[in-house]
């Protein structure tokens, strides 16, 4: 089956973004596909390549990266939403003349059209809220 | 067919009431992280007024992670496999939060 995932609970304040990597995980393990996971509202600082988490605790935006990279994920965080919590792209910087930016590798910024076209796709949209 | 999931305690937030009267017959629930303390035996008496085809299941991981034991056995105790399977199973996830 086709799943699409959506977080919208930040890491390190709430689990939904440690439960859906697990779910994740496990559904790739079965021989599902994931066609997107979008972060919304607070879940969008799952996509920062800021996080410093102590080492011997779990890097959650790591964890994605490495997921995303192992399985080709198409990982899309609301463009809305992570601009205006400080979460922004090379392009992002350049238009609202900031000094830096901080959108980990490989996330990317997009619309909730994505999450429309997510829903017109995928079999199962599952939701780990905050 | 919907798979309903709670991730918040009954004090925590109104999730689960909400969820509880949204339900249909044939539907299944699954506690997750903090709503598995609703699987505590003192909560026993917010489900016993559910249609007898709505099943129960709970994420062992999360009540593991609690150290919570002996709870209401009409959960089913399943893991994220079985969380998995359940979303195939049923129609629609609706998640509550």
């Amino acid at each position: 089956m086709i799943f699409s995932i959506v977080i919208t609970g930040a890491p390190y304040s709430s689990q939904a973004s440690d439960s859906a990597l697990r779910y994740c995980q496990s559904l790739l393990n079965l021989g599902h596909s994931i066609h997107r996971v979008f972060f919304y509202a607070d879940g969008v600082h799952s996509g920062s390549s800021l996080a410093a988490p102590p080492q011997d605790e779990s890097n959650i935006p790591a964890q994605w990266a490495e997921l995303a990279k192992n399985h080709e994920l198409d990982l899309v965080v609301c463009i809305a939403a992570a601009v205006r919590r400080g979460i922004i792209d090379a392009d992002e910087a350049r238009r609202y003349e900031k000094s830096a930016d901080n959108l980990a590798q490989p996330f990317a910024l997009s619309g909730l059209g994505q999450l429309v076209e997510a829903g017109i796709v995928s079999d199962r949209i599952v939701t780990f809220g905050a | 067919m919907t798979l309903h999931t709670i991730n918040k305690t009954p004090a925590e937030s109104g999730a689960l009431k909400d969820c509880l009267s949204a339900l249909s017959e044939g539907d299944a629930l699954i506690l997750i992280e903090n709503a598995v303390y609703a699987a505590m035996p003192a909560y026993a008496e917010l489900f016993t007024r559910l249609p007898g085809s709505v099943q129960g299941y709970l994420l062992d991981a999360d009540a593991q992670a609690r150290g919570l034991q002996d709870l209401n056995p009409d959960f089913r105790v399943i893991d994220y496999d079985g969380f998995v399977e359940l979303s195939c199973r049923y129609q629609k996830v609706v998640s509550w939060f």
